[in-house]
């Protein structure tokens, strides 16, 4: 524990601590501009320049180690001399276009050029020009603008794990680039204009349409996975410009997922913005009276020959409202398993990512089974490799081969080897025995099958075998794709002992006579046989093309509402902008259908909707934290198929109807998964700057 | 003078064989295991004695850096030998890899047994295609005879060298850079702390050592560190060899004692210079980095670091670049300028960015465009650079400029107002 004085105050840190991270726990700032909390040190800006006692030369703070009786300075004439010095030569080849640069106003050289630099240039000579490079559809570069921090490298290297990027040439000459012009084949690449510190690379979806201080900023949730990313919603009137990550260590750190990030310019795309109903086999434009009256009517005559299938973007307050209209009604074919998985319901233990995200950084040993969480939940992909990069986590993988970013021993593909596993048979069992804290990953490629059930129930067991799941350590982890699930779970908004098979089923056979679709594109209409089918949602996709009553409702940036995500966190998203035309809000409109129903719902505030939420399950009443599981017996004894496990997105870009409609996903597909690059990007690269 | 007896690089010149017999018969690998039955302490006490400070140019005490390396390590320890000979003015590396290469691999063996290394790497300069040939071909003779490999020339300890080729970048002459190289990646220097000493090559303990000063050992540790130490003045012992070019009539690569005054070196071994002692304008004394001297210094200074280093240059790897009268001063440093400009690795924003600034003003006042003003910008240029780097480069290119402007001021001033009044008279 050296201690030592910066600036005069005495101030014991942990050995290892550099000076910057002591001078930050004094609340004294160091300006920087390579430095990043969660990449490496490479200590090339230089910003971080201050004056330690006895050293010649000012040290870079961000790479020197606190030492005893150390005395730093940071506000000395020999730093703020070696900081000028840095600033000015930042900003004699930038080219100084803040008036037109999208990090304008959010800039970090900016900022420090403000507080640090020289109120005038001396530089006279020409400036260097520097040609734009080609990184895909999500990220825009202008390379003149690059202060060579080398953040972007680091996080390539480091937290993305794709060695896209990298420093070409040096001296002044040297330029960031891919070499090969390819998009950055990452679903984390978004990032990387966030780490820029200045306007080099930015969003192009964003590019020149919106300024910082223009925009209405809330922080909500996002809703494109389970993972429940802390997110920041900034619009402009009604239009969601962009979706930043907000800092939340536990679940997103301080990323976000390119799809979580750039598919909300699908919310102004195929919106349904006023009810339809069907006319003479047309869907046709009706009144909210109308068209409530006619799915409430429609409800009543049917009673209990109704079902309600909701879908993977929906609030927890709409569904509970759903399922107390079902109940009232007398249905109990509920179902939001709309993938079709079959897996037991009734231990929240069973389909909770138990060790939770966070936990993943004790863990040693990791089983995947069935599951690619690089598509599947990419910001737990960057913490397993976050673990496999700090301490050489193991991981094992059961189903198709992946590409996790990191090195896996590829088991097999089917769930045999679970068995194997189970028994003790297979070699990696020992390995999950020796270890310290073992997780068993079961994605839904696993229960989306025929033997689900068996196999959740093979899980448990080869958790229970291997010491998965022991006194003080959870490592059963149930990966979920909808953000909707375990609120769904948690609601009940199940069938026991059945699952969407048993709807189609009953539709088929005529046993059901309406149903419900919350938000349900992922299924197979085709199997609704002649029901009539009241579709409630934001896009006009699967759902609204089979429906014969379309309820306009609201995305989840148009609305409030709590989502629970895979680990079991409720969190709150709250309302950013509003929805496009007749719009409403979903629970709303179930409580209006309610009354034309004959049993209207006894909640007309979204407080009252809350507090019957949290009387519903505990989950609800603890925000923002973990409700965790007790253990218990799940799954249903059962032979298992050896046929491999099928992965459940084979494109990460477009999963529901919100990225289905988003240009920017398009986009993606296009020159990501494709591969073929923008048609004018090789054209498109051009030189910016004053050239030298 | 030295003494012929006196030389530890007898075959300097290429008038013999650089194979292994020749090298024999000049008394390399000559009872090899007597010198490793000094054991490790012994050696590196003996070095101590000696005297000798790193020929790379910084001057590091060489004993006291091989005692630097841990005694007892679990990871692996590394020699690496810096060959990667760059520095403009420079060539007496090249002399030895090709003509006294045994020398080298000899020094390679004592030095890695003093500091418990197993391994050498020689990083050499990838422009040195012939030297790197001759190296090599002395590498496979002494495996050959048994003097590399498992119980190395009998003294019972393991050794094996690497030759590793650079691929042209002035800047892997760096010690952290060269290791970078060295591990497949971009030549970039390394923070420090960690030195190389605690983690280096592939994060294991590493010493990088100059051509120079492993070839030297060998002898050293034969004739006795304080032979070593008798030469040249307290701290600036020994023998060093001296790389002669620019204005002489003779440029030539030579031994002698250090300490030796400028004028002696240059008017005995080089042939004095081209049209007279008087017609001598500056001296650049060790490496285009160093600080040049005027005339007026020449004729007294010696040869070494410390007397350099009073009037504010160096002896650095002591190329000493001798420029008459005819020399346009301004565009010689505005040409080391832009070698340092294209020499950057571009890692560090003072150096990326300074050195092509500064050597874009250099140009503009060698053709005498610029303000008198400019003058005190450029030096207060160089010092927002100097010191503000990861490694030296950043303190190099500011160094030759900070020395025009110490001793040559008013002659560029002068310019610069000649060339205001031609443009005003135009």
């Amino acid at each position: 524990m050296p201690k030592l004085k910066i600036d005069n105050v005495e101030i014991e840190v942990e050995a290892g601590t550099s000076i910057l991270q002591a001078a930050e726990q004094l609340g004294v700032e160091v300006p920087r501009f390579c430095y990043h909390e969660r990449l490496s040190v490479p200590a090339n800006c230089r910003m971080c320049l201050v004056e330690l006692k006895g050293s010649p030369k000012p040290v870079a703070s961000c790479a020197m180690p606190c030492g005893d009786n150390m005395e730093v300075f940071t506000d000395s004439d020999l730093t703020r001399k070696a900081r000028k010095g840095v600033m000015e030569m930042l900003l004699i080849n930038h080219p100084l276009d803040c008036p037109i640069c999208d990090q304008g106003g959010e800039c970090d050289l900016q900022d420090q050029a403000l507080g640090y630099g020289f109120d005038r240039g001396r530089f006279a000579e020409n400036k260097r020009a520097v040609e734009d490079k080609y990184m895909g559809p999500l990220i825009k570069t202008i390379m003149t603008r690059c202060i060579h921090c080398t953040r972007c490298i680091r996080f390539c290297d480091e937290i993305a794990g794709v060695s896209a990027l990298g420093a070409m040439g040096r001296s002044e000459h040297m330029e960031i680039g891919t070499y090969i012009e390819a998009a950055i084949g990452s679903e984390l690449s978004g990032n990387l204009a966030d780490v820029c510190p200045v306007g080099a690379l930015t969003h192009k979806p964003y590019a020149f349409t919106a300024r910082p201080w223009e925009l209405r900023k809330t922080d909500s949730i996002d809703v494109m996975d389970a993972v429940g990313s802390n997110i920041r919603v900034d619009a402009r009137g009604a239009e969601v410009m962009r979706v930043l990550p907000r800092l939340n260590e536990d679940v997103n750190e301080e990323w976000l997922a390119d799809k979580s990030r750039w598919a909300v310019d699908g919310l102004t795309k195929r919106r349904l913005d006023r009810p339809f109903a069907k006319k003479d086999g047309k869907l046709q434009p009706v009144s909210w009276n109308d068209a409530v009256a006619l799915a409430g009517a429609k409800l009543k005559s049917a009673g209990a020959k109704s079902a309600a299938i909701v879908g993977d973007l929906v609030d927890a307050e709409s569904m509970l409202a759903l399922k107390d209209l079902m109940a009232a009604l007398g249905s109990t074919k509920i179902e939001s398993r709309q993938d079709g998985a079959k897996f037991d319901t009734t231990q929240r233990a069973g389909w909770l990512f138990n060790p939770t995200i966070a936990g993943l950084e004790q863990a040693d040993v990791v089983l995947i089974v069935g599951s690619n969480p690089r598509w599947e939940a990419p910001l737990i992909d960057a913490r397993l490799r976050k673990r496999q990069r700090n301490a050489g986590l193991k991981v094992g993988v059961i189903g198709p081969k992946p590409d996790l970013t990191y090195p896996i021993e590829h088991l097999g593909t089917g769930a045999d080897v679970l068995q194997q596993i189970a028994d003790g048979s297979h070699p990696f069992a020992q390995t999950l025995k020796n270890a310290k804290n073992p997780v068993l990953l079961l994605g839904s490629g696993a229960t989306e099958r025929a033997d689900g059930l068996a196999i959740h129930a093979l899980a448990r067991k080869a958790a229970e075998a291997n010491g998965i799941v022991r006194d003080g350590w959870n490592g059963f982890a149930f990966l979920h794709r909808a953000a909707s699930r375990v609120a769904a779970l948690e609601l009940g908004f199940v069938q026991q002992g059945g699952d969407l098979e048993t709807i189609y089923r009953g539709c088929e056979a005529g046993e059901i006579e309406v149903v419900y679709l919350l938000g349900a594109d992922e299924i197979d209409t085709n199997r609704l046989g002649r029901a009539f089918v009241i579709y409630q949602g934001h896009h006009g996709d699967v759902g609204a093309h089979r429906a014969d009553v379309i309820l306009p409702g609201v995305a989840w940036t148009e609305k409030h509402g709590t989502y629970v995500n895979t680990e079991g966190r409720a969190q709150l998203a709250r309302q950013a902008s509003f929805g496009p035309g007749e719009a409403r809000e979903d629970w709303k409109i179930i409580r209006a259908v309610s009354e034309p129903a004959g049993h209207k719902l006894p909640y007309d505030t979204l407080g009252a909707v809350r507090k019957k939420l949290a009387a519903a399950a505990p989950v609800f009443a603890n925000v923002d934290r973990v409700t965790p599981a007790t253990w218990a017996s799940f799954g249903r004894d059962g032979a298992v198929s050896a046929t491999p496990f099928v992965l459940p997105i084979d494109n990460y870009y477009m999963t529901d109807p919100v990225s289905r409609a988003s240009p920017t996903m398009a986009a993606c597909v296009r020159e990501i998964i494709e591969g073929n690059t923008a048609p004018n990007s090789a054209s498109g690269a051009k030189k910016t700057g004053t050239h030298g | 003078m030295l003494k012929d007896q006196d030389r530890i690089f007898t075959n300097l010149f290429g008038f013999e064989s650089f194979g292994l017999q020749a090298a024999r018969a000049r008394g390399d690998w000559d009872n090899t295991a007597a010198i490793i039955a000094k054991g490790r302490d012994g050696i590196i006490e003996e070095m101590k004695q000696s005297g000798m400070r790193g020929r790379g140019g910084a001057g590091f005490p060489t004993g006291l850096k091989w005692s630097f390396m841990p005694k007892a390590s679990e990871k692996p320890c590394y020699l690496v030998v810096n060959a990667d000979e760059g520095e403009p003015g420079t060539c007496k590396d090249r002399d030895i890899l090709r003509h006294d290469p045994h020398k080298l691999l000899e020094g390679c063996l004592v030095a890695g047994f003093a500091m418990g290394a197993h391994a050498a790497y020689i990083y050499i300069r990838g422009e040195f295609y012939d030297e790197s040939s001759s190296v090599q071909k002395a590498i496979d003779e002494a495996y050959d005879a048994g003097l590399l490999g498992k119980n190395a020339a009998n003294s019972g300890w393991d050794f094996d060298v690497y030759l590793h080729r650079g691929a042209g970048a002035y800047l892997c002459g760096e010690e952290t850079a060269l290791i970078e190289s060295l591990e497949g990646k971009k030549g970039q220097p390394r923070n420090k702390p960690p030195f190389p000493a605690m983690a280096g090559l592939y994060a294991c303990p590493t010493t990088v050592n100059n051509v120079e000063t492993i070839a030297a050992a060998p002898t050293i540790l034969r004739r006795g560190g304080a032979w070593f130490a008798g030469f040249g003045r307290p701290k600036n012992q020994g023998t060093k060899l001296f790389c002669i070019s620019g204005h002489v009539n003779n440029p030539c690569n030579v031994e002698e004692e250090m300490g030796i005054p400028l004028k002696e070196l240059i008017e005995r071994h080089a042939g004095g210079v081209r049209g007279g002692w008087d017609n001598l304008l500056a001296v650049i004394p060790g490496g285009s980095s160093c600080p040049m001297i005027p005339r007026e210094v020449c004729d007294t200074v010696l040869m070494d670091f410390d007397a350099l280093r009073e009037v504010r240059s160096g002896l650095g790897t002591a190329a000493v670049i001798v420029m008459d009268k005819s020399t346009d001063l301004v565009k010689a440093i505005a040409r080391l300028a832009k070698f340092y400009m294209h020499e950057s690795c571009g890692q560090c924003t003072p150096c990326r960015e300074g050195t092509g600034w500064m050597w874009r003003v250099m140009e503009r006042m060698a053709r005498g465009n610029a303000k008198i003003e400019e003058i005190d910008m450029l030096l207060d240029v160089t010092k927002e650079i100097e010191g503000h780097t990861i490694c030296a480069h950043g303190d190099a290119s500011t160094w030759p400029i900070q020395g025009l402007f110490r001793h040559f001021r008013p002659m560029v001033e002068q310019r610069l107002r000649d060339y205001s009044a031609l443009t005003k008279a135009a």
